[in-house]
């Protein structure tokens, strides 16, 4: 779809590729993200986990870490497919490209990962999942295309590394945020 | 006896938007006892268990359990409690001994792989430890949350229709299993329709009818008949 939008034009590609490539990831991740909790839901196990004594953000990390480790294999996917299917070599901004990613990934999975357990009983939750989180990650989604428009040119990582530092104090802030507020979400 | 009882409930109240379920009840639950918590469908039986293992918010009244108050120290309340619930909690795509080794580890347990399967074979699914849950019966599954108070201990069971789906063999073990929990020490709060296998574990029986405790009376000798009797008695105007 984005091939026969964009065209044959290198460097009308070249513009709109940063945006593409995070348009993927956003895509792919909501569809797992989403599903986070599903499966307490489906299994009745939602109580179970409020039942469970001890610190309730353990259960936060460890729904995060599974949906990072999830979207990160993703979206190596979805780069090399954008590598054939745009005929691009992407190897030289590899680097940068990880660096982006991977930070770009935490920010978008903790705050998923959190309003996923807020809509988790919600009927409507496909729909207000998206529009919930969409507008809280404005920062995260700013900071990594800008980062990756500046990567994939070839800049120094001086160049950009204040969209780097937005990326990172936004992952801490979530993060941090997720961890605090997750047993709240969790109690009845 | 004269011990601090370790279910305490004072004056409870509860309601979901203008329907009142619970209407000041009061009921104390000592050591080394069972009380079997009858009554009709909508009474209130689960309402009740549900508050005390901090899974409701009662509207008021206070509900203490091993000396920790519900509403205000959830988390110390979790530590004691036991809950079998209509749910048996249990994921599907797990095995039975990955479910237990997870529910476990994540109630800050760290038994090894000898106790696991110990607690496993004293549910007799030892023989199906490796197996998908979502190939179990409903008793099976039964059977899996039971295994997991075998292995944590704690000092107050919740049991919403215990013996339910469970066959023959299950339900000896688990009357068996009730009866050493209570020679032990711990008390249980059981809601039951039944007056059969369940009854013969209690030492007291409570019917709830209109949001309260109705008749809170010994066992004793009590037939399942009397018993019946006496529900039927109670029970008669309930909706």
């Amino acid at each position: 779809m984005f091939q026969f939008a964009v065209g044959p034009d290198r460097e009308r590609l070249a513009g709109t590729l940063p945006g593409l490539l995070w348009l993927g990831f956003i895509l792919s991740g909501l569809l797992g993200l989403g599903r986070t909790f599903v499966v307490e839901r489906e299994n009745d196990c939602w109580e179970g986990l409020l039942l469970a004594p001890g610190d309730k953000s353990a259960i936060y990390l460890g729904k995060l870490a599974g949906n990072v480790l999830l979207m990160l294999v993703v979206e190596v996917l979805l780069i090399v497919l954008f590598t054939i299917f745009f005929d691009i070599d992407l190897s030289p901004a590899i680097p940068a490209l990880a660096i982006v990613v991977v930070l770009g990934t935490i920010g978008l999975a903790s705050v998923g990962t959190l309003f996923a357990a807020m809509t988790a009983g919600v009927r409507a939750r496909e729909l207000l999942f998206p529009v919930l989180l969409l507008p809280v990650q404005v920062p995260v989604l700013l900071a990594t295309v800008k980062a990756t428009e500046a990567g994939l040119a070839g800049e120094p990582l001086a160049a950009y590394a204040h969209w780097l530092q937005l990326l990172a104090a936004a992952d801490v802030i979530y993060l941090v945020a997720g961890v605090l507020t997750f047993e709240f979400i969790l109690e009845p | 006896m004269t011990s601090e009882p370790r279910i305490r409930v004072t004056g409870l109240r509860k309601t979901f938007g203008s329907h009142r379920v619970l209407d000041g009840l009061d009921v104390d639950v000592r050591e080394g006892e069972a009380v079997a918590l009858l009554g009709a469908n909508g009474a209130g039986k689960t309402t009740l268990l549900k508050i005390l293992a901090t899974l409701v918010r009662p509207t008021s009244g206070t509900a203490i359990v091993a000396g920790h108050d519900c509403a205000k120290d959830a988390e110390r309340v979790r530590h004691e409690i036991g809950l079998v619930a209509h749910a048996s909690y249990v994921y599907e795509d797990l095995t039975a001994l990955e479910n237990l080794r997870f529910w476990t580890t994540l109630a800050g347990l760290r038994p090894s792989a000898a106790a696991l399967a110990s607690a496993l074979g004293s549910v007799e699914l030892d023989r199906a430890a490796d197996e998908r849950v979502r190939t179990f019966s409903a008793g099976m599954k039964r059977r899996l949350s039971l295994a997991r108070f075998v292995l944590a201990r704690p000092q107050v069971l919740l049991l919403d229709e215990p013996f339910a789906g469970l066959d023959q063999r299950a339900k000896k073990w688990l009357e068996e299993h009730l009866a050493s929990f209570k020679a032990r020490g711990g008390a249980i709060l059981m809601a039951t329709h039944s007056f059969g296998r369940e009854l013969a574990v209690a030492d007291r029986i409570a019917i709830l009818a209109g949001g309260a405790i109705a008749l809170d009376t010994p066992r004793g000798a009590l037939s399942a008949d009397d018993v019946q009797r006496l529900y039927d008695l109670h029970t008669e105007d309930a909706p």
